[in-house]
């Protein structure tokens, strides 16, 4: 497949300075560099939720899987299943993947299923017009929330290590390099990767700021040790003031579900109607 | 005697199912059609727990509530069943559990824990042991239950032939069943005859989350997988299920789901999605009573709209409702190449009755299944996941392959799969998929999407579906009636309903519901009903009991 820069004739509809842009280019240009290092981009599958996120997989010219709000693992992971040499990766939202699926996720993370998540977490609805998230901050005013919310966020990182995934990142939407570097990195990992991005919503959520003030790359870390991980993915809880590290929390090699699952499969057999007969003669 | 009928009562954990399939396989042997109906409650110990085992020279698929013989392991059976019997006192029960007195009765006492004991048995080997007294209650040899019994126990075989050899030897013979010279036929329950009609359809993958009373499918697969290498996979809900299941269909591998009514709920929005992206799947749905969790472990036919109007928005569906064995087995294997034909979901209504019943099975029924290959992209122009044609069916390619780029989507899409708001597009995307049900009709047109049975010349006919099919035939063959019954449920396959009924002057519907659903759907074709004969108490009719509720409408 030869495709200058993967890009499809769809128009673009998000808002200017969305921060979606950013991870669509950190993602083009890590499916170009794989490539050129010799991954094959017919064996890429795009798998989205609903919301704007969601919108993508119409901007990348590879195979894709446009799922529903909520549903992106379960899909990636049949579609995995179905092919285990694909490398399948799912763009959520944080609605969508800590929110309406996060059942989901942890039973991904728990599998270690060999797919890759990349979670679009600006910390609020975007598409349905700015309500809170699970990773909006306590007091959040969103259209749901005049008044504030009343619950405080989940550490989506902290779930999800603890849920069994072998390697977990953070980026931003303003760090498109790292981002390149984590999504490369992520998606040859063998195992469950999930990638947080703390990409900006400015219409809806606008911490640009806030973010450029506040994070910082992780840097003498030991990305193989749990609880350095731990400590590392707790500094911040996504409410209270810390300082934000980016780049690779946690990164092991556990073996996959579906080296496990598919370790004895058969290839295909050839006569099922023989084999249906000596059943249902063992049941007369 | 051609014909009997073997009550096995005890509580839940009793071993009462194995029991009731080794009295089946023994009657078989014989040469006797066998239906077993199993009712248990939705509990794992205690609780009462009953299989009628229902053998005659000719096929049934049907049990009758009186019946010749109760083999009572504990005394609740024994106040429980005492109107089935035909005759006092045909009753084998163990003697130590079980105080005849008390429930005003006779019968044949047997001593088991005290035979166990002796044979240094294990408490459930009582099972082989009443089942050792009731062959010689039904006047047969030891043999042929010493050959079952060594089949069916791969543990401890010779300790379960001696067990029931002392049952035998202190039992005596109440009635003489004659074995009869032709071969048994397969047993299996419905929900095998599913597996395996899935299986003969070319499934890839089955994935399911546990419900009753479709959870048998999955045990099955799952233990067969290895044989016909499929993939069988139990996720986290039935989101889940309906979602990886789309991941499969999306990579061209035929899959099927498998549930009940609870979980069908939640797999709604997935077909729906099926529908729209157009990725076939075989949903198979168990039907028990409702609403919500309802009796979980028995039979209601309570979905039939529900499957008709499942997911929002409007596309084409195919569905099935099988009334036995082998209608279980050809229609699953026809349903699964019809979805993977038209790419559109397809659902196989089954239920309780049908799933757990055990049938006998004969390959010999089954009409040819033709092997319905996919259309396939010609590698010519382009590749448009979601071409525009004549009969709105896309041919397909799968990820992976470096020439095409192949994108589905929830959301209306232009024919590349790439989304869409505009209404020209809209209308022909919608047109498209509409489309097909015009050709998947030309197809349904040359298989039995209705059958008919009975006394072709009467015009009185029963109107039936799915489970209800073997009990319909049964009844109506006393009166001189006909029976009508729809196999395809949608696309409706009118015409063959309008001869199916031709002569037809009062049609009555029997379903295992308060609402009459089946009488719902054919009015909305025009057709209508004169009776119904409604039954929601989540037990199925028997031949005896819907013989004498037809007597009142046919008077
Ligand atoms: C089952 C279901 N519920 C609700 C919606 C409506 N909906 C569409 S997008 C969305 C939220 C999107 O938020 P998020 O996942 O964070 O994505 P973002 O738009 O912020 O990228 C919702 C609630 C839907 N499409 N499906
Ligand atoms: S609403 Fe927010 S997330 Fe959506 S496109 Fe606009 S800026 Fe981006
Ligand atoms: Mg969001």
């Amino acid at each position: 497949m030869n495709q200058a820069n993967l890009a499809t004739y769809s128009q673009s509809t998000w808002c200017p300075g969305c921060g979606n842009f950013a991870i669509l280019n950190a993602i083009k240009g890590a499916l170009a560099e794989l490539h050129a290092d010799g991954l094959a981009t017919e064996d890429v599958v795009l798998v989205s939720g609903i919301g704007c996120h969601a919108k993508i997989v119409d901007y990348i010219n590879v195979n894709s899987f446009y799922s529903l709000h909520g549903r992106v693992v379960p899909a990636a992971e049949g579609i995995k299943l179905a092919n285990p040499k694909l490398k399948v990766i799912g763009f959520a939202g944080d609605g969508d993947a800590y929110g309406e699926g996060i059942e989901h996720l942890i039973f991904a993370a728990k599998r270690n299923i060999d797919i890759t998540m990349i979670i679009h977490n600006n910390r609020v609805y975007g598409l349905t017009t700015g309500q809170y998230t699970p990773t909006s901050p306590l007091g959040f005013r969103g259209r749901s929330t005049p008044q504030g919310t009343s619950e405080l966020p989940i550490n989506p990182l902290e779930v999800i290590l603890a849920s069994g995934a072998s390697y977990l990142a953070r980026g931003t939407s303003h760090g498109i390099e790292l981002l390149k570097s984590i999504f490369k990195e992520a998606i040859l990992h063998k195992g469950f990767s999930l990638v947080d991005v703390l990409q900006v919503c400015v219409t809806y959520f606008n911490m640009y700021e806030y973010y450029d003030k506040h994070v910082y790359e992780l840097k003498d870390h030991n990305s193989q040790d749990y609880n350095q991980a731990l400590n590392k993915i707790r500094e911040w809880d996504y409410n209270k003031e810390a300082a934000i590290a980016l780049g690779v929390f946690y990164k092991t090699d556990n073996p996959t579900f579906e080296e496990r699952f598919l370790a004895d499969k058969p290839g295909e057999v050839a006569d099922k109607d023989s084999i249906i007969k000596e059943l249902l003669k063992k049941s007369v | 005697m051609n014909e009997i009928s073997i009550l096995i009562g005890g509580k839940a954990g009793f071993g009462i199912d194995k029991s009731g399939n080794i009295i089946g396989r023994l009657l078989n042997k014989l040469g006797y059609r066998v239906f077993i109906y199993r009712d248990y409650p939705s509990i794992i110990r205690g609780g009462h727990t009953f299989s009628i085992i229902r053998a005659s020279s000719s096929r049934i698929a049907a049990h009758l509530d009186k019946v010749d013989l109760v083999i009572a392991l504990n005394q609740e059976t024994l106040g429980l069943h005492k109107d089935r019997l035909k005759k006092e006192c045909f009753y084998i029960f163990d003697s130590e559990q079980v105080k005849p007195e008390a429930a005003g009765i006779c019968g044949i006492g047997i001593p088991l824990i005290k035979y166990l004991k002796e044979e240094n048995a294990p408490e459930i080997m009582r099972n082989s042991c009443i089942i050792g007294a009731m062959t010689k209650a039904i006047g047969l040899d030891f043999d042929v239950l010493e050959s079952i019994l060594k089949k069916e126990f791969h543990k401890d075989p010779e300790l379960n032939v001696k067990v029931a050899r002392r049952g035998f030897d202190a039992g005596k013979e109440l009635i003489k069943m004659d074995p009869l010279s032709r071969e048994g036929l397969p047993l299996i329950t419905g929900n095998e005859a599913v597996a395996l009609g899935l299986i003969k359809g070319g499934l890839d993958a089955y994935i399911s989350y546990p419900m009753t009373p479709s959870s048998p499918i999955l045990h099955y697969l799952a233990e067969v997988a290895k044989d016909f290498s499929l993939e069988v996979i139990h996720p986290e809900s039935e989101i889940s299920v309906i979602l990886m299941s789309l991941g499969f269909s999306y990579m061209g591998k035929k899959v099927a789901v498998g549930t009940s009514g609870g979980g069908f709920c939640l797999m709604t929005e997935g077909i729906s999605f099926s529908g729209m992206a157009e990725l076939p799947v075989v949903i198979v749905l168990g039907q028990r009573p409702g609403p919500s969790t309802g009796l979980p472990t028995y039979s209601s036919q309570t979905e039939l709209h529900f499957a008709l109007h499942s997911g929002q928005g409007e596309f084409v569906r195919f569905i099935v409702a099988p009334g036995d064995a082998e209608e279980a087995y050809y229609w699953s294997a026809i349903s699964l190449n019809m979805s993977y034909k038209y790419q559109i979901p397809a659902i196989v209504i089954t239920d309780k009755l049908l799933g757990e019943s055990t049938f006998n099975f004969d390959m010999n029924d089954i009409q040819d299944i033709k092997k319905e290959a996919s259309v396939m992209w010609d590698r010519k122009s382009p590749y448009k996941r979601y071409l525009l044609n004549e009969n709105g069916v896309s041919p397909l390619a799968f990820a992976g392959d470096k020439d095409a780029i192949v994108k589905a989507s929830s959301y209306e899409h232009d024919e590349f799969g790439i989304t869409t708001e505009d209404p020209k597009q809209t209308m022909l995307m919608q047109e498209k998929r509409l489309r097909k049900e015009e050709f998947l009709m030309q197809d349904l047109e040359k298989l039995s999407a209705v059958k008919v049975y009975g006394n072709n010349n009467s015009e009185i006919a029963l109107l039936c579906w799915g489970s209800n099919k073997g009990v319909c035939i049964e009844a109506a063959q006393k009166f001189g009636l006909k029976v009508v019954q729809p196999v395809v449920i949608n696309p409706f396959p009118v015409k063959q309903f309008q001869e199916a009924l031709s002569g037809v002057k009062k049609l009555i519907c029997v379903e295992s519901n308060a609402t009459g659903q089946l009488a719902r759907l054919i009015r909305e074709y025009g057709f209508n009903t004169n009776e119904t004969i409604l039954k929601y108490d989540g037990r199925p009719f028997s031949v005896d009991g819907l013989g004498k509720a037809l007597e009142e409408k046919i008077k």
